[in-house]
């Protein structure tokens, strides 16, 4: 059974590595890739943790509503682990 | 969906997944000496460890949508270079100023490639 989570719905100021039109969504973990470095720390040349990266998998219709051209068509994208929560 | 869509005020104006989009430029362009030397600096600091994609990424947002409507892909670039560059304490403003004023001093066509 997929884990289920969500984008962490936050709008900070600054360098953000999770898009707004999917802060807010669900999806399912499709699978981890592993540990980098925050690029959001390394951004302002910070000393940078290790976090762990997702990738995750969204329906068109969890993205877009009633907009969605084709509902079940899925979109991947990778996130890091401080912006997921699981649900 | 789970709540609203997105408050488009929200989003960093950079941040435009999900947007609406016109066509997409398919025409090739050439690129002049200036914007190859920029491209070349970059791998140069990157390889020094002065500059990652993320800080030129970082200085490109907050230049702000009025930058990118103004000043070219290169114009921008190598601004966000300069500006990692300086606060990595590789040269001063004032270093940056004089060297700018040499430059300017050699004439408008000191730049240009004559052999591509």
């Amino acid at each position: 059974m997929a884990e289920r989570v969500r984008v962490r719905s936050l709008y900070p100021p600054g360098h953000v590595r999770a898009p707004a039109y999917l802060r807010g969504r669900t999806g399912e973990v499709e699978r981890a890739l592993g540990c980098f470095a925050n690029p959001e720390q390394l951004a302002y040349a910070l000393k940078a943790e290790q976090k762990r990266l997702f990738r995750v998998r969204f329906t068109m219709a969890e993205l877009w509503g009633a907009d969605a051209e084709r509902p079940e068509d899925t979109l991947d994208a990778e996130i890091y682990e401080h912006w997921l929560e699981r649900i | 969906m789970t709540d609203k869509p997105n408050d488009p005020a929200a989003r960093r104006w950079h941040d435009m997944g999900g947007a609406s989009a016109g066509p997409v430029p398919m025409d090739g362009h050439d690129f002049a000496l200036w914007e190859k030397r920029v491209d070349a600096l970059m791998v140069l600091c990157g390889s020094k460890g002065l500059l990652s994609v993320h800080g030129l990424r970082r200085v490109l947002e907050d230049m702000g949508e009025e930058a990118f409507e103004n000043y070219s892909y290169y114009d921008r670039w190598i601004a966000a270079i300069n500006q990692n560059l300086v606060e990595h304490g590789v040269y001063t403003l004032e270093e940056l100023g004089t060297r700018m004023a040499d430059v300017a001093a050699r004439g408008g066509t000191y730049g240009e490639a004559t052999d591509g």
